[in-house]
Parts: structure tokens; sequence; C-alpha cells
């Protein structure tokens, strides 16, 4: 069957999307879960026994009466137990060294952003990573955990602090009030929104448990880092609240048996640069301070905080309010807590708490009872029903509690073997899955490449041969062997896997899939393997044809791909591309260089090359026919002769012109880890001194992004461009980023929803005008300049939007990324003639190096969550996620788009370049992430394999899944060429 | 381009890499406290001097392309200036363009400065001693089957040596393995150097292995 290139690169790219879906449920195992969701009170295991019946089958009686958890986001451990602590937190040292607090370093699992944290301190669960991903949202959390027992239970909870909670936990709060942390640039107000409640609710008898959540640290660590002079007043006035709870509460504690409890902690700690999402020490190391009147008989010799982990908060908390542990908690009690209780309590917490965890790890586990934490628990509970049997015979010799510590020890040593072993359950991959998506995956890719040759050639087409797998004995021996394989691993293995759990239909129709991939690629091969027999000189002709810039290409491609697999190319990928780019201009300079002074002899000698040159001139000015006028209507002969006049000098200069453009943009937004504490143009300019600077600049990015688009569109979208960049800049003042000229103080705040829905407008506007446009052109078969006009609009629409979703600052990557498409098209590509195949690897280097140019990195934290609350009243998970997207990924996005503009201007001297152009692009996409998926496979275990390397899968993936509904739009584009060709 | 012009050649880059030998273990036993790591900025400078020196010296006594014609001593002095400037140039545009790829622009302005000294004196000093302050036949080395006589080959097969070694010799850079020889620009000048010893010892093979094929384009 004869397929269009294009068409197959984009149904290449399609099932490759369906490989990596699969790759990528295996690779991000689910977190262990309790299948019952909720577990409900009459679950709760008796005391052992042995012979005589007990008569505890009762949760124990809380420990605390009143419960205040002050959690403060991004507190570091040294912020408390450091040198920083020491001096702004004096309340809290002298509270620590008298030794009436339990001190701790709780270890926070990466991913370190908020919403993960607060669930795994409230579930005491280690949320998996793909929990990041529905960070940007915040649904309900409908695990079992300790908020939800306490309702329950009929305690009565306050909030006050970070709305995640409210989202997390709707109608548990009988009082609330949540802040956004919308505006990160405030640290004041977000926290005085929670404080002001504290007096009146403190002096109130009618709760139970307090939660305060503070985001203030947070705030500023984002804005100025760990080490700026905010912290201190910080960490002071946190000091101060927590004070005033202490007094507030000590004051009431008229029972010394059943006092309040006060539960210090941190979220995620904040690296050296200020942020967090990563795994270094400074990130994933949290206060955690108990502070009760329960703990004052403590010896007052201050000792270093132990380390433990932040899912033990979760038992800790619901045994200490007398609740049930949450079903699918991986924590163990602190024993420090209920040192002060009876043998017999301690013993039966210690029960609870292993129960819960054994009965999750039958949960999990198939071979669960060879486990070594449940054999020891085992045996300690058969002891714990002979110390009961002593207990209540009435023996309180000193055997007993001899064998009360043994039993204590016996009972923690199994609880740290249990906890250990559902942990490591969290990192269990499940290759299975991973291997039928990563070999999909790669069948696709092999596909892509040995169709390459053809793909190329003139025709643009490819003989898929798609008969011979139907008919073939290999085919169906291939399909036989798969599906016993299938049985074979699903009926054995002693995970669950995902693939095993689908329906038995879509696992074959998946196997089919691979066996008929594999006997098309067979064949495909053995026809090369004899077709490359009999012209092999022709072969090594062709390399030689290579030039230097085909060389270049190619390496710098492998050689990125190849630097993947080191973490730290990971993190400073950015380095690469900008590297690559810049040793690419200087290649075309040097090219462009040759042309200008070595073609004036050889004119001499042919005058047909002459003659053939002007020609394509010729055809070039056609095409720009439409920009030329547009610069003539506006009386700007001047610059237009003055181009004409010295091309050759601007030609030569432009590369070198792109290399300072390039420069420029590199300081803009420093990413990356090493390099990120250097001062960068854009914090700079963010900051609230510097907003007539900002303000300028906004106004002249958006003016020259006026200027430099509107030269292709029709009146109608270049009218709608203007009023739409004028709605950004209102949006802007409005939104508190810019100021108007006429007006130098701010008034106040709002989140500029009208401005921002009217620029939505005109976005669309503008894109509807451009697809109609295409439309007409496919409809009416000659009109081509209604679809170059066409997908120029659309082009220019997306410029819209992204102008509005940007962080202001970086309208001047906009700008850049315009005035680069616009010397490259109007000078580089123009004197230089390169194939489609080698403009779109130039293009998708320059998308990548915008990618970053932008301020991305390969760290989750780098997303830029706000663009999806642009011009919406609240969260609305679709837009918001469409909306991120596009803003993370609009870099590769519009130079892609352009992409297709110019080629489609192309298409009248080589009517494939087109499908060229897409086929490229999806072999360039598509061996990144091939590669990059065999590369994690192999570095599953590796040290930073969350914290580095999968977040660059999610990177890559969602290029990918990006690059495919862009394949299929040059194929949309193309076919529509193909169509009209045939009339 | 007969054996003796290869014979030649091979003495000229003998001496070549014997310079920058010169420049790494005579420094050590004059100076205290020399190393390449710890003073690197020291040994830019030696280095470069000496592979300079080496060049002229060569120009003055192999004369790679003999002029035909005789030149007064006025329009020699004249050559030398042009040839000052053209030097001082490379290294400003080296310079320029070792920014461009993400150098510091203030601070550490010396390291730039001295390893563009280095990359000019391992390729713009060679381009002056052969071929002289021409900017022409600069061009036509070098580009594709410009080259046309051996000395033109090992020019060619130095320059992109050097540059390319500077160029391999950034990729350790972002590496966190907080290595000396990873600050700037110590990897990189390592690169440029291997790359350029390793271009003086290819050429005179390389040009001996394809001495027939050369021959004949040369003509
Ligand atoms: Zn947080
Ligand atoms: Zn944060």
């Amino acid at each position: 069957m004869k397929v269009g290139a294009s068409v197959l690169a984009c149904c290449c790219l399609l099932i490759q999307v369906l490989g990596l879906a699969l790759f990528l449920r295996g690779f991000f195992p689910l977190p262990v879960r309790s299948q019952a969701r909720k577990s409900s009170i009459s679950e709760i295991p008796a005391e052992p026994w042995a012979g005589k019946t007990s008569n505890w089958t009762q949760l124990p009686h809380p420990l605390f009466k009143k419960v205040v958890i002050v959690l403060i986001d991004a507190l570091r451990q040294d912020f408390v137990f450091g040198v920083k602590g020491k001096e702004h937190m004096r309340y809290v040292t002298q509270l620590i060294e008298k030794g009436s607090t339990l001190s701790y370093i709780a270890m926070a699992t990466a991913p370190t952003v908020t919403m993960p944290r607060i669930k795994a301190l409230m579930t005491g669960t280690i949320p998996g990573f793909i929990d990041i991903v529905v960070n940007l949202n915040s649904p309900e959390l409908l695990e079992d955990n300790v908020i939800w027992q306490a309702k329950q239970a009929g305690k009565r909870i306050v909030f006050y602090g970070d709305d995640t909670w409210i989202k997390l936990f709707p109608k548990h709060f009988v009082e609330s009030d949540g802040t956004t942390s919308f505006f990160v640039s405030d640290f004041t107000e977000v926290d005085d929104n929670v404080t002001r409640h504290l007096d009146d609710v403190l002096k109130r008898d009618d709760w139970d448990v307090l939660v305060l959540h503070y985001l203030g640290l947070d705030h500023i660590g984002h804005l100025t880092g760990p080490h700026s002079h905010l912290i201190g007043p910080k960490l002071y006035e946190m000091d101060f609240v927590l004070k005033k709870i202490h007094s507030a509460l000590s004051s009431k504690d008229e029972d010394p048996s059943f006092p309040s409890l006060i539960v210090v902690c941190g979220d995620h700690g904040m690296s050296e640069a200020g942020s967090h999402g990563g795994s270094s020490d400074e990130e994933v190391q949290t206060p955690l301070v108990l502070i009760s009147s329960a703990f004052q008989n403590k010896a007052g010799t201050f000792k270093e905080p132990e380390i433990i982990q932040q899912t033990d908060l979760a038992p800790t908390l619901a045994l200490g309010l007398g609740l049930p542990i949450s079903r699918s908690s991986l924590g163990m009690l602190l024993p420090a807590v209920v040192e002060h209780k009876t043998f017999r309590e301690q013993l039966r917490f210690f029960h609870l708490n292993g129960y819960q965890l054994c009965k999750l790890l039958k949960e999990n586990l198939r071979a669960y009872e060879k486990d070594d934490g449940v054999e020891q628990f085992k045996k300690a509970e058969k002891l714990h029903a002979n110390w009961i049997k002593l207990y209540l015979e009435g023996n309180t010799s000193e055997v007993l509690t001899n064998l009360g510590r043994k039993l204590i020890k016996q009972y923690l040593e199994a609880l740290q073997k249990l906890s250990a072993s559902l942990s490591k359950q969290v990192v269990e991959y499940d290759i299975y899955s991973m291997t039928v998506g990563a070999i999909i995956t790669l069948e696709m890719f092999f596909l892509l490449l040995i169709c390459v040759p053809s793909a190329l050639s003139s025709k643009a087409e490819f003989d898929l041969p798609l008969a011979s797998p139907i008919f073939s004995l290999f085919f169906y021996m291939t399909c036989l062997v798969l599906a016993a394989v299938h049985v074979i691993v699903c009926t054995s293995t002693e995970n669950m896997c995902f693939f095993c759990s689908i329906s038995w239909m879509m696992a074959m129709a998946i196997m089919v899939l691979i066996a008929a991939l594999l006997c098309v690629l067979l064949s495909v091969l053995g026809k090369i393997i004899l077709k490359h027999k009999s012209s092999n000189e022709k072969q090594s002709s062709s390399m030689s044809s290579w030039s230097e810039l085909d060389l270049l290409l190619l390496v710098g491609t492998l050689g990125h791909v190849l630097s993947m697999g080191a973490s730290s190319f990971i993190e400073e990928e950015h380095q690469t591309w900008y590297f690559l780019i810049n040793t690419l201009c200087l290649a075309l300079s040097q090219e462009m260089c040759r042309k200008y002074f070595l073609v004036r002899k050889r004119n001499k000698m042919n005058t047909s090359d002459l003659e053939y040159m002007e020609q394509t001139d010729v055809y070039i000015n056609e095409i720009y026919d439409a920009h030329k006028k547009e610069l003539k209507e506006e009386r700007l002969s001047i610059l237009e002769r003055f181009i004409k006049d010295n091309e050759k000098w601007i030609a030569l200069a432009s590369p070198g012109i792109i290399l300072i453009c390039c420069r420029l943009l590199r300081p803009l937004n420093q990413t990356g880890v090493q390099w990120m504490h250097r001062s960068d143009f854009g914090h700079w300019l963010t900051s609230s001194e510097h907003k007539p600077e900002l303000s300028f600049l906004v106004g002249t990015c958006l003016v020259m992004i006026f200027v430099l688009i509107q030269g292709k569109c029709s009146l109608v979208s270049k009218v709608a461009l203007m009023f739409g960049l004028l709605g950004v800049y209102c949006y802007r003042a409005t939104i508190g980023h810019v100021l108007y000229p006429w007006q130098q103080d701010t008034k106040d705040i709002t989140k500029g929803i009208t401005e921002a829905r009217f620029v939505y407008i005109f976005v669309l506007g503008i894109l509807i005008t451009g697809i109609k446009d295409l439309l007409k052109s496919h409809m009416m078969c000659a009109d081509y300049k209604a679809k170059s006009m066409g997908l120029w609009e659309v082009y220019s629409g997306l410029v819209l939007l992204a102008a509005l979703l940007f962080r202001p600052h970086n309208l001047v990557v906009l700008v850049f990324c315009l005035l680069i498409q616009i010397i490259l098209t109007m000078f580089i590509w123009k004197i230089l003639k390169y194939d489609a195949a080698q403009i779109t690897f130039m293009h998708y280097w320059f998308g990548q190096a915008f990618f970053f140019f932008q301020g991305n990195s390969n760290t989750i934290s780098t997303v830029d969550i706000s663009a999806g609350f642009v011009g919406l009243e609240n969260y609305v998970e679709i837009p918001a996620v469409l909306l991120t997207a596009f803003v993370t990924y609009s870099g590769p996005l519009l130079w892609s788009m352009h992409l297709l503009c110019y080629l489609n201007g192309e298409i009248n001297k080589t009517s494939t370049a087109v499908a060229h152009g897409c086929f490229s692009y999806a072999i360039i996409r598509s061996l990144p992430v091939t590669v990059y998926i065999l590369l994690v496979t192999g570095f599953r275990y590796h040290l930073f394999i969350w914290s580095v390397f999968s977040p660059k899968l999610l990177y890559e993936v969602i290029h990918l899944v990006i690059s495919a509904g862009i394949c299929v739009t040059f194929t949309v584009v193309d076919k529509n060429q193909v169509a009209k060709s045939e009339h | 381009m007969d054996e003796t012009e290869i014979r030649r050649l091979s003495v000229g880059h003998v001496l070549c890499g014997l310079a920058v030998l010169f420049s790494l273990c005579v420094p050590p036993l004059l100076l205290d406290e020399f190393s390449l790591l710890g003073t690197h900025l020291t040994w830019l400078c030696i280095c470069s001097v000496c592979v300079v020196t080496v060049n002229v010296l060569l120009r003055l006594t192999l004369k790679p392309n003999p002029s035909t014609k005789r030149s007064s001593f006025a329009h020699k002095v004249n050559k030398l200036k042009q040839s000052g400037l053209y030097f001082f140039v490379s290294c400003l545009l080296f310079h320029g363009i070792i920014v461009l790829y993400g150098a510091p622009l203030i601070e550490s302005i010396w390291e730039t400065f001295l390893f563009a000294v280095l990359l000019s004196s391992f390729t713009t000093s060679r381009c002056l001693c052969i071929l002289g302050p021409n900017f022409h036949a600069w061009i036509r080395v070098f580009s594709k089957d410009g080259a046309m006589s051996v000395w033109d080959h090992s020019l060619q097969i130095t320059t992109i040596c050097s540059i390319v070694g500077a160029w391999l010799g950034a990729f350790p850079i972002p590496l966190d393995w907080d290595r000396p020889w990873q600050v700037w620009p110590i990897s990189c000048s390592l690169g440029a150097t291997f790359g350029y010893v390793v271009g003086l010892l290819l050429a005179p093979f390389w040009i001996y292995w394809n001495r027939k094929r050369l021959t004949y384009k040369s003509r």
C-alpha cells in the first residue's frame, strides 16, 4: 500500500504515543493503596489474648485533648534546628532545650511539592510521582486519612491557610478560611489572613483540631531564596505565633494527664535557590516538633533530633487523637509520644499499628507471609498475648516489666521492617507493561528509520507492505508466541501488573499490533537489503555529498540524545541547546561567507548558474510579495531599498545578529541547577521596584510583536491582533504587573478576568479567520494565497495567546523568537538554499533552545502554573491543563508552526516540502523519546531517578504528544496539497 | 608535492609540538608555585608565546610559501604591522565568539581573553605565517577543495583540530563532578591544546597517506 510520508509519520507518532502511555503506566507505579478506601471503626482488632478473653476491644483513649497543627510551608530543617532557628525562633529553641518537646527531622520524599506532602502527612502514604501532575489541580482526597477519621469521630476541625486543604478536604472543617497562593509575590497578607483568626479561636473552646498552614515563608523562598534578609523576620513572626498558641493552650490545660499537643512541621524544605520539587537534602529534610506538657517529665538534656519519615506523623496523630490508623498509611508510631503511658497501653498502640501495616502488606504483596516484618510481628503478637495473660492474672513482678520492655523492642523492630518493605513496594516497577510499551515505541522508531530513503525521496511516498503480514506464517507464529508469553507472565507474576489487568481483548489487539509491525519491519528490511546488494556504489556516493552542515545537524542531534545518559546533562540541557544553536549559527555564517566571497569567481566561469539563481530569486521575491507590499503601503520603501542595496552585508551580518539575540536571551531566565543562583535579568525586571522599566519593556515588546507579525495577515485579523495586544497590556496592568503611563500608583489588584477574556475572544477570532481561510483554500483549489494567509493567521493567533499567557518579562523572548524567524526566512533561507529536512532540523533546534530561553527546565518546579488561571474565576481542569501545556511548550510549538508556514510557501518549488518536513519532524522527535525510555529503563535504580530522570521523562512524553498533534496538522495541510495537485 | 616537502612539514610540526611540550615542562623548573591548573593564566600566556615564537621561527627558516617577487624592507615592515593587527583582531573575534557561546561577559574576562589568545596562536598565527595577511587566501584555504599545497592541508587540519578540541572541551563543564579542571576555561584550553597537538601529529601522516590524490587535485 502506498502511503504518503506525512501520513506515515503521523501514524507512527500516534502509535508511539500509545506505546509510551503503556510504558508510563508501568514506570510510574500507583502508590500502595488499600482496596477498601476508608476504614471503619468496626475493624479495630482486639488486644491479643491467650486463654482468657481480653476485655479491651475498643480503641484506646485519645492521648491529647486538642491538637494544633502548624504547617509552615517550605520550613527547612535548619530554620528550626540550625543557626537561623536559634537566632530567630528563640521561643521554640527554648522549649526544645528545656526538653519539653519531641523534635525530629522528618524526611520528605520527592516530589517535594506542597500537595503530595500534605497527602503524605495526613494519609501516611507516599504519593506516587504521578501525583505531581495532579498537583496542578487539587481534587478531593478520597483515600482514608486522619482528617476524615477525625470528622467521622465527631471531632470539630478548624482550618486556616492554603486553600489546597479545602480542596483536598471539602466539608471537613467546621470553620475555615482559605488563602490562595495565587499571587506568589505576596508574603505578608497570606500569613496575616491566618493569624488574624488566632486570638478568637484560641479563646474559644469549640474545636478539637486546629490546622494552620502558613505560606509566607515559601513565597519568600521562591522570590529571594533561603538566605534573604526577609527570612529572619518571617521566622520571628512564626515563633511569635507559636508562643501565642502555646501559652494559650497551656493556660487551658486543666488535666495534666489529658494535655494538648502542638505539631510544628514543614511540608518540604527549600533548595539553595529557594525553590522546591527535587530531592536535595535541603528540600527533603523538614523539622517536626511536637510540643505538649505530656513530654514535660522527660530528662532535660538536649540531643540531636532523630531522623524519621514524614509518613510517621499520620499514625501518631491518629492514635494521639484516639482514631483508627488510616488504612494505607505506611508510617510507624513515634515511640517517644506514648512513652509516658503504661506498658499495656503502649503495647496496645504498637499492636494496632503493626496489625494495620500487616493488613496493608497483605493486600499489596502476594508472598507477604514470608516477609521478615510479618513473621516478627506474629511472634511479638504471641508474646503479647502471654504478657496480657500474665498481666490479667495480676502479676506485677519485675518479670512482667522486663518482658514488656523486650516486647516493645520486638514490636518496634517489626514495625520498622514492615514500614520499610511497604515503602519498597512503592518503587516497584511494572516491568511487563514497560517492556510492551517500549517494544511498540521501538518498532515505530525503526519503521520511521528504515523509511527515510524512500520518504525523503522526490515522491515522498512509502510502499508499506501491509499485505505480507496477513498472509505470512511468521505473523501467526509470532502472535501465538506473544499470546503464550502473555498468559505465562500474567499467571506467574507476583506483583499485579497493569497490562495483565486490562481486558484480554485489548491485550490481544496490542499483541497482534506488535506482531504485525514486526512483520512489516522485517519485510521492509529484507527488501532494502536486496536493493542494497544490487546497488552498492550508489550508497557511497550519496554519503560523500553530505555537506558540513548536514554533518553538524546529525552529530548535534545524536550528541544531544546521547548526552541524556548523564544526569547533569539533563539538569543543564539548556546549555547543550544553546551551545548547539550557537555552533549552527557560526556554521551558517561560514557558509554565507563562502557563498559571497567564493561564488564570484565561479560566476565568471558558468553563467548558467547565475541564470538559475536569478530565476529562483524571482520566485522568492514572489513569496515575499505580500510582505513587501505591506512595507510599501506603509511607505517604508526607503527601508526596502536599503535592504535590497545592502543585501550582501545584511545577509553576512544576519547570523551574527541571531547569535547576539540568543546571547541576550540567555541571562533573562537562568535555568538548570548549577548556575541557577546567578542573578537573572527576569527577576530584576519582575521585582516591584522596577515596574516602570517593565511597563516600558512590555509596551515596546507588544508593539514589536505587532510590527513583526502583521505583514502577512488579512486586514480583519490585523485589527483583531491590534486590539488583542492592547488587551494584553490592559490585562497586565489590572493584574498589577505593569503600570499605565498616566497612572503612577497601583490601584487595587484584581485577577483581570474581563481583560483576559477580551483577549481570548480576539485569539479565537483570529484562529477562526485563519481556519476559515484554510478551508476556503481547500474548497477553491487554486487559492494558494488564501492558504498561506490562513496558516499565518493561525500562527499569529497562537503568538497572541502566548503574549497573553507568558510571564511579563518573557515577552522579550517572544519578540526575539519572531525576529529570528524573520531574519532566518528573509536572509538566510533565501540565500542559502536548504532542503526541507535541513530546515526542519534547524527549526527544531531553535524550538528546543527557546523552550529553555523562556525559563523552562527539566524539573517540575519551573512549570508556570499561573498561566492556567488566566481569565478563569476558579480552577477548571481542562482549560487550565491545556493553557499550562501551551505556555510550557510554546517555544517548540511556535517554531514548528512557523516551519509549517515556511514549508507551505516552499511548496511551489518542491511540492513535497511539507511532507518531507513532517517526516523529518516526526523522526527527530521520536529519536530522543525512544532512546530516553531505554535509558530510563536501564537507570531505574539510579539515585536520581525520581529527581532528574522521571521529570525529564514526563517532559519528553508530553512533548511527543504535542508533536503528534503538530504532525497531524502538517498532514492535514499536506493532504490538502496532495488533493489539489491531483485535480 | 614531493617527499622532501612532506619531510620539511613534519619537522615543522614536531617543532610546534615541542613548543607546547616546552610550555608544559620548563616553567615548573623556573617558576615556583607553577601548576597547569593552579596558575592557568600564566600557562596560557607562556604557551601562546611559545607557539607564536616557534611559528615565526619556522616561517623564517622553512619558508612554506616562497613568494615569487622580492619585497622591500618597507613592504616587509608593513606586512609585519598588518599581521600584528590581524592577530589582535582575531583575538577579539575569538573573545566575542566565546562570549556568545555563554562565557560570562565581565567576570573572569581575563580568562576568556587569554583563552582567545591561545586559540588565535594555535590558528591565526599559523595562518599568518604560512599564508601571510591575505584574507582571500584564507577563505580559499578554508573552503572545500581549496588547499593547494602541503602547507595548506596541514593548516586546515591543525586549525580544525584545535577548534574542535576547544569545542569538545566545553562539554565537561556542566557535569557536577567538581573537579579542578572543570573550571572555566581550563577544560576548553586543554581541549584546544590537545586538539592542536593531535592535528600536528595527524597532518603529516594524513598527507602522506593521501599524497597521490592530493597531487592530482592541486594541479
Ligand atoms: Zn509547600
Ligand atoms: Zn513553593
